[in-house]
C-alpha cells in the first residue's frame, strides 16, 4: 500500500541532503531566481523532521532576504494544545514545497484562550495572515466519558464554545480566514462497540464536536483542515501514542509531523491561490496498460473483466473527477499522434475522450519540450503543471528540465496511482467556486478560439466574429470569491500585485474613495467568466490606480481598452479629471511594463526599481470603437 | 552485532546542528550545541526508528548520557 506518512509521491530525500542544505545556507544572502528553484527543488523530496528542522532554517533566513521571485509570503499563528514546537519548526521547510516562505507565529504553551483576549500577547500583535486553531481532545476535557447524553451535550457545547471564543477573538486581527482542525478521535473504546451510539463515550464526543467545528467552516470563512480524517486515513492507533503525550504532550507521534506539515503547508499556499491548474498525462502504461504503438487497439488492457483493466479505468475517472472541479487536462505522450488518438476515439472502455484534452502533445521529442508548450498553450506557469507518468526516467527528465512542475512518484501497481495523485494534494483548493467547476470548458473553448484565429488574417474582423459581451460591475459580494481568488493569483497581467485577503476586499464593495471593477466576458464559444479586477484610489479629482489585473486567456481582446473607457466615464462623471497609473515590477509581470503606454498614458516617474508612474487626462481621452458590446449595467 | 557510538554519532550529526562535538559514552546533553527538550524527542525518535525497536517511558526517563543509551539500545536489539 502506499505509505501515506513516508509522504510516498515525493522522491526519497538525496544522500547529499545535508551539504546541500548547508550549501543553500551559505549562498541565501545573494539569492537570485535560479537559487529559489534549488531552494524549492531540495524540499521537494520526502524529509523527515530533522530534515524538515534543517531546511526550515535555510527557508527562515530565507524569508529575511526582502526580494521575491518564486515564493510567496504567508504569516501564520499556531495555537492549540500541547507542545507545538514540533509542528512549527516543521512547516517553515514544508511550505518551500509549496511555493510560500512562512512564517509561524507559536502561541504559547497553555492558556490558549487568555492569549486570543489578550491584545499584547504574542499571536495578537504579530499582523498574521492566519490563525491555525489545533486543539487535542485531552485539552478539551473530552477524555472523560460523560455520565448520559444530556451531560455529553453540555460537556460538547462548552468545547466547543472555547474554540470559538478563542477564534472570534483571534478574527479580528488576522487579514485572512481562520484554519479550524477537526479533532482526532480517540483510540480506546469506552464502551467497546457501542461507542459511536453511546453519546457519553469520549468518541462520540469528539466526533460531535467535529460535526460543528466542519458547519462553522461552511457557515463562516474559515477553512477547514481536516485532521480527524488525515489521522483515521493513516491509523488512528499509531496517531496518538500516549508515551509522547504523556512525556512532552505531543499531539501526534513524531512521525506524521512531516505528512501533517504538509497538509498545513498547503492549505496555506491554496489560501494563496498556489494550487496546481494542469494535469498532464502520459498515456502508454499510465491510462492504459501496455503500448498502443506496439500491441495496437486490441492488445491494450482497459476496462472491466481484468484487475489491471479495471485499475487504468481508476486513473481515467480520477482525471475526469478533477475535471470536473477545473483541473484542465493535457497529454504529454511519446507516440505519432494519430496512433495516440485512437483509443480516445476507437477503444470502447476508454473513459476520457480527445474532448476533455484541452492540449494533445503526442510526437516524438522530449516530454520537458512538449510540457513547456503545453504550459505556452495554455497560458499558465510551469509551476501550474502535475505530470503524471509511469516511467521513472520521463519523470526525473521532466525534473531536471522544469523543477516547478509537481511530478510524483508512483508505485509499481497501477491500482494505486489515483490514490497516490490524491494525497499529493496538489489540487486541493479552500472551497470549490462555480468558476473551478467550469474552468476546464473555458480552456476548451479557448482552444477552439486559437483554431478560428489561424484560419483568419484579419484580426479585427476575427474580434467582432467573437460576438463578445464585456460586463462590467463595481465589486460584490457574489464575486468577492472570485475577484480575491484573481488578485492573489494573477501573477502576468498584473500592474502592483497587490495582494487582497477576502475581508478586505469585502471592505471595498463599500468604501467611499475605492472605486471598483469586476469584469466579465462572454463569446460565442463561452463565458470566460470573470476574467479582470480594477480598484482605483479615488482622491478628489486624481483617481490613482491600486489593483489593475487581468487573466491571460484574453489577452488580446482589447478587454483592457474597454476597461479604461469605462473607468475614464466614471471619473468623468464623479468630477476627477485625472488618472494616475502605477507599475510595480516583478518576475512576472513584464508584459504589461508599457501597457498604460499602449493605452495612451503619458511617463511622469521612473524610479530605480524599474517602477513607473503614468497620468492621463480625463478630459482628453476619447472613447475608440470597440469589437464587442459593453454591458455597464445599471450602476457604474 | 552490537551497535557502537560511531552509529550514534551519526544520528547526532542528522538531529542537531553541531557537527564539531567529540562523542563518547560520557557525552550528555549539555555538551552537544541545539540539544533541547525537543530536538532530546527527534533525536530519540530517530534512534528509534534505525534500529527498529521502541522505548518505554521510563526507559526514556533514566537516560543520562550516551552510554546510557548504548545500554538501552543494545538490550533490546537480538545478540
Amino acid at each position: 500500500m502506499v505509505s501515506l506518512v513516508e509522504l510516498a509521491w515525493l522522491r526519497r530525500a538525496p544522500e547529499d541532503f545535508r551539504d546541500r542544505c548547508r550549501a543553500l545556507a551559505e549562498r541565501v544572502k545573494t539569492s537570485d531566481a535560479a537559487y529559489d528553484v534549488a531552494l524549492f527543488d531540495l524540499s521537494n523530496h520526502a524529509l523527515d523532521i530533522n530534515q524538515l528542522g534543517r531546511i526550515g532554517k535555510v527557508a527562515e533566513a530565507r524569508r529575511l532576504q526582502p526580494h521575491d521571485t518564486l515564493f510567496g509570503r504567508f504569516r501564520l499563528g499556531l495555537l492549540g494544545s500541547g507542545t507545538l514546537t514540533l509542528i512549527a519548526s516543521a512547516i517553515p521547510g514544508s511550505g518551500l514545497r509549496h511555493l510560500t516562505l512562512i512564517d509561524v507565529v507559536e502561541g504559547e504553551y497553555g492558556h490558549s484562550l487568555e492569549q486570543a483576549l489578550d491584545p499584547q500577547s504574542r499571536l495578537r500583535s504579530a499582523s498574521l495572515d492566519s490563525v491555525l486553531l489545533a486543539f487535542d481532545y485531552r485539552d478539551l476535557h473530552l477524555d472523560v466519558a460523560a455520565a448520559n447524553a444530556h451531560e455529553a451535550k453540555a460537556k460538547v457545547e462548552k468545547a466547543y464554545a472555547y474554540l470559538q471564543a478563542i477564534g472570534e477573538s483571534l478574527r479580528p486581527g488576522v487579514s485572512g480566514p481562520l484554519l479550524l482542525q477537526t479533532v482526532a478521535p480517540p483510540v480506546e473504546p469506552h464502551y467497546g462497540g457501542l461507542d459511536a451510539a453511546e453519546a457519553g463515550s469520549p468518541y462520540a464526543m469528539v466526533q460531535a464536536l467535529n460535526a460543528k467545528i466542519v458547519r462553522w467552516t461552511a457557515e463562516s470563512d474559515s477553512v477547514l483542515v481536516d485532521v480527524a480524517r488525515l489521522a483515521s486515513v493513516v491509523g488512528l492507533n499509531d496517531w496518538h501514542d500516549p508515551r509522547h503525550w504523556h512525556s512532552a504532550k505531543l499531539p501526534m507521534a513524531p512521525q506524521f509531523v512531516p505528512l501533517y506539515a504538509d497538509l498545513i503547508a498547503r492549505t496555506v499556499a491554496a489560501l494563496r491561490g498556489r494550487m496546481r491548474k494542469c494535469l498532464v498525462l502520459d498515456l502508454d502504461n499510465t491510462l492504459w496498460g501496455g503500448v498502443i504503438g506496439d500491441d495496437g487497439l486490441e492488445g491494450i488492457v482497459l476496462g472491466q473483466g481484468s484487475a489491471e483493466g479495471e485499475a487504468y479505468l481508476s486513473v481515467q475517472r480520477a482525471a475526469l473527477e478533477y475535471r470536473s472541479r477545473g483541473v484542465v487536462l493535457a497529454v504529454s505522450s511519446k507516440n505519432d499522434e494519430a496512433v495516440a488518438q485512437k483509443p480516445f476515439r476507437e477503444h470502447p472502455d476508454m473513459l476520457l475522450k480527445e474532448d476533455h484534452i484541452t492540449v494533445f502533445q503526442a510526437n516524438w521529442q522530449d516530454k520537458a519540450s512538449n510540457i513547456r508548450l503545453i504550459a505556452e498553450r495554455l497560458n499558465i506557469g510551469i509551476d501550474s503543471l502535475v505530470f503524471l507518468d509511469d516511467n521513472s526516467f520521463e519523470r526525473e527528465l521532466v525534473r531536471r528540465e522544469l523543477p516547478l512542475v509537481a511530478v510524483p512518484e508512483l508505485p509499481d501497481d497501477p491500482a494505486l496511482y489515483a490514490r497516490t495523485l490524491a494525497w499529493a494534494g496538489y489540487f486541493d483548493a479552500v472551497a470549490i467556486s462555480e468558476e473551478d467547476r467550469k474552468r476546464a470548458d473555458f480552456y476548451q473553448a479557448n482552444a477552439a478560439r486559437s483554431a478560428t484565429l489561424t484560419a483568419s488574417t484579419d484580426l479585427q474582423g476575427y474580434l467582432r466574429s467573437l460576438e463578445m459581451v464585456c460586463a462590467i460591475r463595481p465589486f460584490d459580494a457574489v464575486g468577492r470569491a472570485r475577484i480575491t481568488q484573481l488578485i492573489n493569483k494573477s501573477n502576468q497581467f498584473n500592474l502592483t500585485t497587490r495582494r487582497y485577503t477576502e475581508s478586505e476586499v469585502a471592505a471595498m464593495e463599500s468604501a467611499p474613495d475605492k472605486f471598483t471593477m469586476q469584469v466579465r466576458l462572454a463569446d460565442k464559444f463561452g463565458d470566460n467568466g470573470m476574467i479582470s479586477v480594477i480598484v482605483f484610489d479615488k482622491a478628489g479629482e486624481v483617481w490613482t490606480n491600486d489593483v489593475w489585473l487581468m487573466s491571460c486567456r484574453v489577452l488580446g481582446r482589447r478587454v483592457e481598452e474597454a476597461a479604461l473607457a469605462h473607468i475614464c466615464a466614471a471619473a468623468r462623471a464623479q468630477g476627477a479629471r485625472k488618472l494616475v497609473g502605477v507599475y510595480l515590477p516583478t518576475a512576472k509581470n513584464r508584459m504589461v511594463a508599457d501597457l498604460y503606454g499602449r493605452l495612451g498614458f503619458a511617463k511622469i516617474e521612473s524610479r530605480p526599481d524599474g517602477g513607473t508612474l503614468w497620468e492621463l487626462d480625463v478630459d482628453a481621452y476619447h472613447t475608440p470603437d470597440f469589437p464587442m458590446t459593453i454591458d455597464a449595467g445599471a450602476a457604474g | 552485532m552490537a551497535v557502537k557510538i560511531t552509529q550514534l554519532a551519526e544520528i547526532v550529526g542528522e538531529v542537531f546542528d553541531d557537527e564539531t562535538v567529540e562523542l563518547t559514552e560520557a557525552t550528555t546533553a549539555k555538551d552537544v550545541e541545539g540539544w533541547d527538550s525537543l530536538s532530546h524527542i527527534r533525536f530519540i525518535v530517530t534512534v528509534e526508528q534505525r534500529f527498529k525497536i521502541k522505548f518505554t517511558s521510563r526507559e526514556v526517563e533514566n537516560l543520562r548520557n550516551l552510554g546510557d543509551l548504548l545500554k538501552a539500545i543494545n538490550a533490546k536489539l537480538p545478540s
